[in-house]
Parts: structure tokens; C-alpha cells; sequence
């Protein structure tokens, strides 16, 4: 498979800051020890092993672990049609990395979305600001101790959020109900 | 309040008295009255404003398309008189909410009604303009009805181009009956 040959090169390269390749049902994974060095990796993904391409760029809140924050950056060659992931780990009190914009002038928005949704910050970005809330919102609402219904908040002539009213809590669907009435989304309270 | 007055139609253009066809509905009997019409001042003015409502499309999401298909000629929403989509609010009549309005646009939606000028209606189309729809989070403004006073709801997700074709129908009802001079 030349995807896993690739990431073998990758690893071969920078020795033990890499985890052996993982593959799943076609797709390998690397994880990264050190998000310090995510843009070395990168530039060497991108100029070497010609991953032109980086596909996604997304963060994961693990709530309650330490490292807090792990991101995943989805790298693709257009030339020779290989993907490869790379996960990295950022604990909460860093909450903080290189950017990669240096590298793939696409990560711009992803990072601001990082930043605008988990509050993870990118050292070198040339615009981090909010991208989906305004600025000046205080808070990170995609982190899980944020309430889905969102809390109060009020900035004059910019915009103001109110709570939604979930009414009971999210309308939830039963998978494989023998009908539609029994599948109708509605508040269920979990048995446990 | 309403106070009779004659209204002239227009005439010279006109056949012959002898002619014209009576129709009781209006009560009006050409032999007698000639090319006068007599009516109340309110009701002139209404009918005027009610079949001439243009909108300023607020197309903001997926209703949007459903406003699209309810003014292409299919379902043609011209028919009532909505002759063009006007995106200047300047000059529309009625601001057609069409879609999901986040806290972040809440504010443009309030500008550009307030630089609509009097008399103004706003149609909430959709459950997300109505309510928030299925939208029940921090990003979401609940119903458009807290920001703009909404004269009609529309439900449906989207509401098909015959049920706003019903909800103008309805607003044009409910201009129909506003008085006029001011009480």
C-alpha cells in the first residue's frame, strides 16, 4: 500500500516523535508526540513526500483527560492519491500550537474555527480571530462543559444570545423503532 | 375615521351607458351612477397598498429557494401583486423573513427594517424565522418576532410556495381591515 510505505517514510524521517502507522480499513494514522513540531512535520509531509493538500483540520475536546485538546489534520497527495492523518495532543494549560498556515495557506479558516469553537490558540496565525461568533463573544461553545442551549450574553449594537428553550432536553430518536410513532425524536430519559 | 367621498374613475374611455353589463355584487348600476364609484377613504387606500405589496426578500437559508420557486412563474407570486422582489428596503412594502436568523445577523435583519418605510408588514416564513425551528442552541435567535413585529407565520420546514402565496393572502386580508387615519 503506498499510503502505509509513505507514512513509514515520514516515520523514518523523524524517528521516535512518530507513532508506528495504524492502519484501519485503509486509512493510517500518525500520532504525534510533540505538537511543538507539527509544522516541521508538515512542511516535510508537504515538500518530500508531495502532500499538497491538507483535506481537514479539525480538534477534539476530550473532557475530564489530560491532554485536553487533540487535533487531527487530514493530509492528501493530488499527485499520488494517498491520504494520512496525523493526531497531535495539547494539554489544557498550554491550549496553544504552531500554525500550520506556513505550510497549506487553506489552514487559515480551520484554525480560526479551532480557535472560535475549543479556544485552542495557533502561535504564528496572521488573522486569529473569531471566524463563526463575533468577537468579543466570551465564550468557547463547542467545548462539552458549554450547554448546547448557549448562556446570556450581551454586546450593545453588536449582537446579544439568549438561552434556547430546550423544553425538556434534546428530542432524541429510538434507532430501529418498529415504527414511526416509536422513533418520533422525542425527550427520553436514559435508564441509568 | 372614514368618511365618504366620490371617487372618480376615470372616464371618456368608457362604452356607452346602455352597454355595460350591471353586476350587483359591487351595487353599482352604470344607468344610474354613471362612471362614478363611491367608497370609503380606508378602503381605497387599503385595496391599493393590499394588491401592490412588494417584498424585500430576507432570504437568509433554505426558505429561500421556496421564495425563489414562489417567484419564478410556476407558482408565480406576482400574480398578487408582489410584482418584484425589491432588495432595496427603501422601497418594499413588506419584509419576507426566509430563513434561519443566527444572534450574529440579528442585527442587520433589525437595520434593514427600520430603513423600511411606513406602512410596513413582516411575514415570518418558516419554522426557523417563527420559532428557531429545529435549532435549539447558542448560535440560534429564537423566532424573528423578537427583533421585528410579525404581522404572519408561516409554517413548514420549508413551507411549500402555495402556503406563502396563503400567508400573502392572509397579510393582505389583515392590511385590508388597518385603518387608515390614525384614530
Amino acid at each position: 500500500m503506498a499510503a502505509v510505505e509513505l507514512a513509514n517514510q515520514l516515520k523514518a524521517k523523524f524517528g521516535e516523535l512518530l507513532s508506528v502507522p495504524a492502519e484501519f480499513r485503509g486509512e493510517v494514522t500518525l500520532k504525534l508526540a510533540d505538537a511543538e513540531r507539527i509544522a516541521e512535520v508538515c512542511e516535510f509531509a508537504k515538500k518530500s513526500l508531495s502532500y499538497d493538500m491538507l483535506l481537514d483540520l479539525t480538534s477534539i475536546d476530550n473532557y475530564g483527560e489530560d491532554p485536553r485538546w487533540t487535533l487531527v489534520y487530514e493530509l492528501y497527495g493530488t499527485g499520488h492519491g494517498c491520504h494520512l492523518r496525523l493526531k497531535t495532543e495539547v494539554s489544557e494549560e498550554m491550549s496553544e500550537l504552531p500554525t500550520v498556515t506556513g505550510v497549506w495557506r487553506g489552514a487559515d479558516w480551520h484554525e480560526r474555527e479551532i480557535y472560535d469553537m475549543m479556544g485552542v490558540r495557533f502561535r504564528g496565525h496572521p488573522d486569529l480571530r473569531r471566524i463563526l461568533m463575533w468577537d468579543g463573544y466570551p465564550y468557547f461553545p463547542l467545548r462539552k462543559d458549554f450547554p448546547l442551549a448557549g448562556k446570556p450574553t450581551d454586546l450593545p449594537d453588536v449582537a446579544f444570545t439568549k438561552p434556547a428553550p430546550l423544553e425538556g432536553g434534546p428530542f432524541v430518536t429510538v434507532a430501529g423503532g418498529k415504527d414511526s410513532i416509536a422513533r418520533e425524536p422525542r425527550v427520553r430519559v436514559p435508564e441509568n | 375615521m372614514s368618511r365618504r367621498c366620490f371617487t372618480c374613475v376615470a372616464s371618456g374611455r368608457f362604452p356607452p351607458v346602455s352597454a355595460m353589463p350591471t353586476s350587483t355584487e359591487l351595487g353599482y348600476n352604470s344607468k344610474i351612477e354613471g362612471d362614478v364609484v363611491v367608497t370609503r377613504v380606508d378602503a381605497a387606500i387599503n385595496w391599493c397598498r393590499k394588491q401592490s405589496l412588494w417584498p424585500m426578500p430576507m432570504g437568509l437559508a433554505c426558505c429561500a429557494i421556496e421564495l425563489m420557486a414562489a417567484g419564478a412563474s410556476k407558482f408565480d407570486i406576482s400574480r398578487f401583486g408582489s410584482e418584484v422582489m425589491r432588495f432595496s428596503p427603501r422601497q418594499a412594502d413588506v419584509m419576507i423573513v426566509a430563513g434561519t436568523v443566527t444572534y450574529k445577523m440579528a442585527l442587520a435583519v433589525r437595520r434593514i427594517y427600520d430603513q423600511m418605510p411606513e406602512p410596513k408588514w413582516v411575514i415570518a416564513m418558516g419554522a426557523c424565522a417563527s420559532t428557531g425551528g429545529m435549532y435549539r442552541s447558542y448560535a440560534v435567535l429564537q423566532g424573528v418576532d423578537s427583533i421585528v413585529p410579525v404581522d404572519v407565520y408561516v409554517a413548514g420546514c420549508p413551507p411549500r410556495p402555495e402556503a406563502l402565496l396563503d400567508a400573502l393572502i392572509k397579510l393582505q386580508n389583515k392590511v385590508q381591515k388597518e385603518p387608515v387615519l390614525a384614530a
